[in-house]
């Protein structure tokens, strides 16, 4: 039977702002998909924030309390809804832009703090709301409207910063893989702690009119052509992996989240535990 | 009963914000501000709320706005710096009419400036912190004791207009430590406000559907009224809109409800907008304000004793200032007015606006040192 997104979609708020064959919609969908399966009730259990770009927009079309926040700050403001209310589930969706460029510093301490945000970032390399700026995942040599005669600036590996600033679920999907993508997604959710959960997204109207991709199709098979297996990628010479990106689960361990934490301060600061210290932490430094 | 307690200004709005209801602060360390974390990452576990010291200025008030949104009194507080880095969220604030307390403590500026010493410089910045069109409220405590109640009376301001209100310190009175009379603690929680909400049904509830003056009702989230929160010009349920008619009501709105309302009701609320000491039969009116008119007092009294009749004017709502009274003090007492403040002339500008005329006299200051009452008396005994 066909899944019935109706429930959890503001449906007069349908057709969607996105241009025709961008990969937000299937994002968008798998999120929905992925929702319905941890059984979350929209009216009382989920929050979805969102930062500026064409990605900020998916708060609007989906049916519970939504946020649109100012550009880069997406996942502070989520923070402080999430230690607010950390009965919560909080899905943070924001670009590559928004949340590495602008937003880069509140990215890598969430990672760091590992509070139970679900952190979706739609990496489509490219600032294309605002028509095609270089953003810290575009490709270098590719061109753009700010990189007139090319693009010179290295990119991030948006995964591997999330690793190194230590979240304690990282995974990277496409939107080639819609399926793959839900999995992914539910796996995030169920994390106790900081899910940074990348997909990478097409698009071919900012990105790919001026880089030889100029529709859906010929974005998403570029994709294709830059993304391997986890496995796969392990088994690859240093100087292919560096031009491949790695799909599925990169890194899932259990550490402490931080609201679990904070209500050891709340027991401390009452008197029904004794001040937190090191011997509360298995990592010391 | 009434309360002795001694403490610091910065101890005090701490105190005094989770005594008025605030369950969430979240904020970055800065001079001379900091004491207001320090005593909220202690008080609020202890009554079951939430502390977070965040990765910079701006994500210190993002997680306050965004518990705020969620239904949680928060605040935040810092320095003039940091007001300038939390301007965009500000901005949020004002038009997604979200509650919050922001203290700050002022110190000298522009940039870095004089961190460690005082100013009154941030006084321009409380009235227009943000681009765009909106009005602010701002509060100015002048003494330890309205550190504490004048901090309550920002959150019962911001939760009845929902919209960020700035209380603001100075270092001198954000570190002057000593006794102050605090009123009783269930006088202040009966003194309480909390944001309106709607009771109605869900599929009924448009947050943003409110008439020209008043503000919006924003329910707590995750209890069935879903809504959307944004920072784009918006209609009645939120959701961003770029309709001319709509966006032209919803900043006559966002002006009106706080500087519209102050006007044709004389104020935001029941309690003084000002103080006066010895103005009844004053022949000279100081205006002064925040730690500097701790000072003005002393000057006041040094005056009478050598024989000129001075009073002290001081606002403590700045803004929407008390333009009603500023008008009648300058048609009562002409010239003979003088204005001293820590900065170059902030609020004597406004003066200037609501008395139309600019024949006071000034003692400004803006190198980080405190007026002393010794230097005010001789400059009003040169106008007499």
């Amino acid at each position: 039977m066909a899944f019935n997104y109706d429930k959890y979609l503001r449906v007069n708020k349908m057709p969607t702002l996105w241009c025709w064959g961008c990969g937000d919609g299937v994002i968008l969908k798998s999120t929905i998909r992925a929702i319905e399966k941890m059984g979350w009730d929209m009216d009382t259990e989920v929050c979805v924030v969102s930062g500026i770009g064409c990605s900020g927009r998916f708060s609007s079309y989906v049916n519970c309390n939504t946020v649109h926040t100012t550009h880069g700050r997406t996942m502070a403001y989520a923070t402080g809804i999430k230690l607010a209310n950390p009965q919560i589930n909080v899905i943070v969706v924001a670009g590559d832009g928004d949340s590495l460029a602008i937003g880069g510093n509140h990215t890598i301490h969430a990672c760091r703090r590992n509070i139970n945000l679900n952190f979706i970032l739609i990496n489509n390399f490219i600032y294309g709301l605002t028509n095609s700026q270089i953003s810290p995942t575009t490709p270098q040599g590719m061109w753009c409207v700010s990189a007139q005669n090319g693009n010179i600036d290295p990119t991030f590996n948006a995964a591997n910063l999330a690793i190194g600033a230590g979240a304690t679920f990282v995974a990277r999907e496409t939107v080639n893989d819609p399926k793959k993508l839900e999995k992914m997604l539910v796996k995030g959710f169920e994390h106790r702690g900081y899910s940074f959960m990348e997909v990478l997204s097409n698009c071919h109207i900012n990105l790919g009119r001026k880089n030889k991709m100029a529709n859906a199709m010929e974005n998403l098979s570029w994709i294709d052509s830059i993304t391997v297996s986890k496995k796969k990628w392990d088994e690859l010479p240093p100087e292919e992996q560096m031009n491949k990106l790695a799909t599925g689960i990169l890194r899932e361990v259990v550490q402490p989240e931080y609201t679990d934490m904070y209500e050891e301060v709340i027991k401390a600061a009452q008197g029904k535990r004794g001040k937190i210290t090191q011997a509360d932490f298995a990592k010391k430094i | 009963m009434a309360r002795e307690v001694i403490g610091n200004g910065n101890e005090l709005a701490a105190e005094a914000a989770i005594d008025a209801g605030a369950r969430f602060f979240s904020g970055y360390p800065i001079t001379p501000s900091s004491e207001v974390m320090h005593v909220a990452s202690d008080l609020l576990p202890e009554v079951g709320g939430k502390f977070i010291q965040m990765e910079d200025e701006i994500a210190g008030i993002c997680a306050a706005l965004g518990a705020s949104m969620s239904g949680v009194k928060s605040f935040t507080a810092t320095s003039g710096p940091g007001i300038s880095l939390k301007a965009e969220q500000i901005g949020l604030g004002f038009i997604a009419e979200i509650p919050l307390v922001i203290v700050n403590v002022m110190r000298g500026g522009p940039s870095t400036g004089l961190p460690t010493r005082v100013s009154q410089a941030d006084i321009g910045q409380a009235q227009y912190p943000t681009h765009g069109d909106y009005a602010s409220i701002t509060l100015c405590a002048g003494s330890l004791t309205e550190c504490y109640t004048q901090t309550v009376r920002a959150f019962n301001l911001a939760e009845k207009y929902m919209t960020p209100v700035f209380i603001l310190l100075d270092e001198t009175i954000g570190h002057m430590h000593g006794k102050a009379v605090l009123p009783d603690l269930e006088e202040v929680k009966a003194s309480i406000v909390n944001r309106a909400t709607f009771d109605g049904a869900p599929a009924d509830y448009k947050p943003y559907d409110v008439p020209m003056n008043k503000p919006a009702v924003l329910n707590p989230m995750f209890k069935g009224y879903k809504y959307h929160i944004t920072g784009l010009h918006h209609g009645h349920e939120g959701f961003p809109t770029e309709d001319a008619v709509q966006c032209e009501f919803n900043i006559e709105r966002l002006v009106g409800k706080i500087n519209t309302v102050a006007a044709e009701n004389d104020g935001l609320d029941d309690l003084p907008d000002y103080e006066e000491y010895m103005l009844d039969d004053a022949e000279v009116c100081i205006i002064a304000y925040g730690s500097i008119g701790l000072g003005a007092y002393e000057a006041v009294n040094k005056l009478r004793e050598q024989g000129v009749k001075a009073g002290m004017f001081r606002p403590i709502l700045l803004w929407p200032s008390p333009a009603k009274r500023i008008a009648e003090i300058g048609a009562k007492f002409k010239d003979k007015i003088f204005i001293t403040e820590l900065n170059m002339g902030q609020y004597s500008k406004e003066i200037e606006r609501v008395i139309k005329r600019n024949d006071f006299t000034t003692l400004l200051k803006a190198n980080g040192r405190p007026i002393a009452p010794a230097e005010m008396v001789a400059k009003v005994k040169e106008m007499m």
